[in-house]
């Protein structure tokens, strides 16, 4: 198969694009007092962690923080052609009255947030629930789903998938459209 | 494609180790499920299951529809006393009507070996030996090493001694498929009545002596005297088999290692296994309960995929 890769945000401005990130969460949560960060497996994890990383250095405060598994509570289980082999959770506080920042790298069809606000809420009634994405594919989302914090908003074909990678997995931060 | 490579668990045996390595490992996500305030995910909420019991179950007929329930299927139970079976219906017509009613995945326990096989064979729906005659009963061999598996880390390397009534146990023949594609070393002990005669065929290693085995064993699974199948005295009495093969604090104190006790349950007290160790720290024996809906719901999950 020809793959062919474009690079659509170098890492020099995803760095911009995270510390512009955490500065619009500081100004809704200040000191994050009753917020929490959830990433999504698996890929959202990586973007949590960073975000959790720079906000704590910026509030000089600890935020909780966990990540969460939608594997159980997909909608398209048994409708893939592979199967859907689960990640972990870690969620070691309960929802209940929390305000609650989820966080995934790319907003595709909204699937997968669907999934994860079904499966939050096995962890308690959260006072509120807001979504950080790092890119956002206009014009694809099969449920009313948007972001509350959107790093890129970025124009696609059906065809095409927006990878972003991290330096701890790939050589660089960056994000990249591949297309068939 | 499927998660495994099987499409039913009738066996260990057919298993790969990279299927048994999938399912642990979906265990240990459904461990954290059942340990959450609510301990139920959708993902089999489209899913019909029947646990056909053709013999008596407690443990495991409750495990499986725990774990069903966990996964949110529905259940539907069925046991053969006070059903057609009594009437003489066949092991077929029984389970065709019951997937008449458009049922997914049948769990089956029966008294005779091979009935899971014959099913499978016969039925379109998916199956699940819950153990069939003296033949395997896998779901018990993955939980028994999923539990070892978290308490020492892993399986392979260890040492695992079974003891007691080899002969008329699917578990021990599952346990030692398992415990060897896992890369443990097994061996079986019991009195010679109660030892298969070409056990040792199997790659495994025998004894007659409980304490002889204790001093080699990491893990020594202890397997229930099966009052039920004495009819034919297999030993003199209960009395004697204490003596020889009882394990109790007195013993594993004289043995000096710190061994790790397994029982699938039921215990006879007194007979196999004293209080005194079995509700000692060094038991694992309500880990193995807990551990076992968090398995079956991992095999359940991966064999609807």
């Amino acid at each position: 198969m020809n793959t062919e890769r474009r690079l659509i945000v170098p890492a020099a401005q995803l760095q911009i694009i995270l510390e512009r990130l955490c500065e619009e969460l500081v100004e809704q949560h200040g000191q994050f007092e009753n917020t929490v960060l959830i990433g999504l497996q698996p890929r959202g994890t990586l973007l949590a962690s960073r975000l959790h990383q720079i906000l704590e250095k910026r509030i000089q405060a600890p935020i909780r923080f966990g990540v969460l598994d939608v594997t159980f509570y997909r909608d398209d289980f048994r409708r893939r052609d592979e199967p859907l082999i689960p990640s972990a959770t870690h969620i070691d506080f309960s929802m209940e009255g929390k305000r609650v920042v989820l966080v995934d790298d790319v907003l595709f069809t909204g699937r997968t947030i669907r999934a994860g606000l079904d499966a939050l809420l096995d962890f308690g009634r959260p006072e509120r629930v807001e979504l950080v994405v790092l890119v956002e594919r206009l014009y694809t989302q099969e449920f009313p789903i948007q972001p509350d914090y959107c790093g890129r908003r970025v124009n696609t074909l059906a065809g095409e998938k927006v990878v972003v990678s991290w330096k701890e997995t790939a050589e660089e931060d960056n994000i990249w459209i591949f297309s068939n | 494609m499927s998660a495994l490579s099987t499409k039913h668990l009738i066996s260990i045996k057919e298993l790969s180790t990279a299927d048994i390595e999938t399912i642990f490992n979906t265990a240990d996500n459904f461990k954290e499920v059942i340990n959450r305030p609510i301990k139920k995910v959708p993902s089999l909420r489209d899913i019909t299951i029947a646990n056909v019991f053709f013999e008596n179950s407690t443990r495991t007929r409750l495990s499986f529809e725990l774990a069903e329930k966990r996964l949110s299927a529905d259940v539907i139970n069925f046991s053969a006393s006070g059903s057609s079976v009594s009437k003489g219906e066949t092991l077929i017509d029984t389970v065709k009507n019951i997937l008449a009613m458009k049922v997914d995945m049948v769990v089956m326990r029966h008294a005779n070996a091979g009935a899971c096989e014959f099913l499978a064979r016969n039925i379109d729906a998916k199956v699940i030996n819950a153990g069939d005659g003296a033949h395997e009963h896998p779901t018990q061999a993955l939980l028994d090493a999923f539990s070892i598996r978290e308490k020492y880390g892993k399986v392979a390397g260890l040492k695992v001694a079974i003891i007691g009534d080899i002969l008329h146990s699917r578990v021990a023949l599952s346990n030692i498929f398992c415990l060897q594609k896992l890369g443990a070393e097994v061996m079986v002990c019991g009195p010679t009545t109660l030892m298969p005669k070409y056990i040792a065929e199997l790659g495994v290693q025998v004894s007659h002596n409980v304490r002889e085995a204790l001093e080699w064993c990491d893990v020594a699974n202890v397997l229930r005297i099966q009052l039920e199948r004495q009819a034919t005295r297999y030993f003199p009495s209960l009395r004697e088999y204490t003596l020889h093969f009882g394990i109790n604090r007195k013993l594993l104190e004289a043995v000096g290692r710190d061994i790790t006790i397994m029982h699938p349950g039921p215990i006879n007290r007194g007979v196999e296994l004293n209080s005194d160790v079995a509700d000692s720290s060094q038991s694992i024996i309500l880990n193995q309960v807990e551990n076992g809906v968090a398995v079956r719901m991992a095999a359940l999950y991966l064999l609807a995929n």
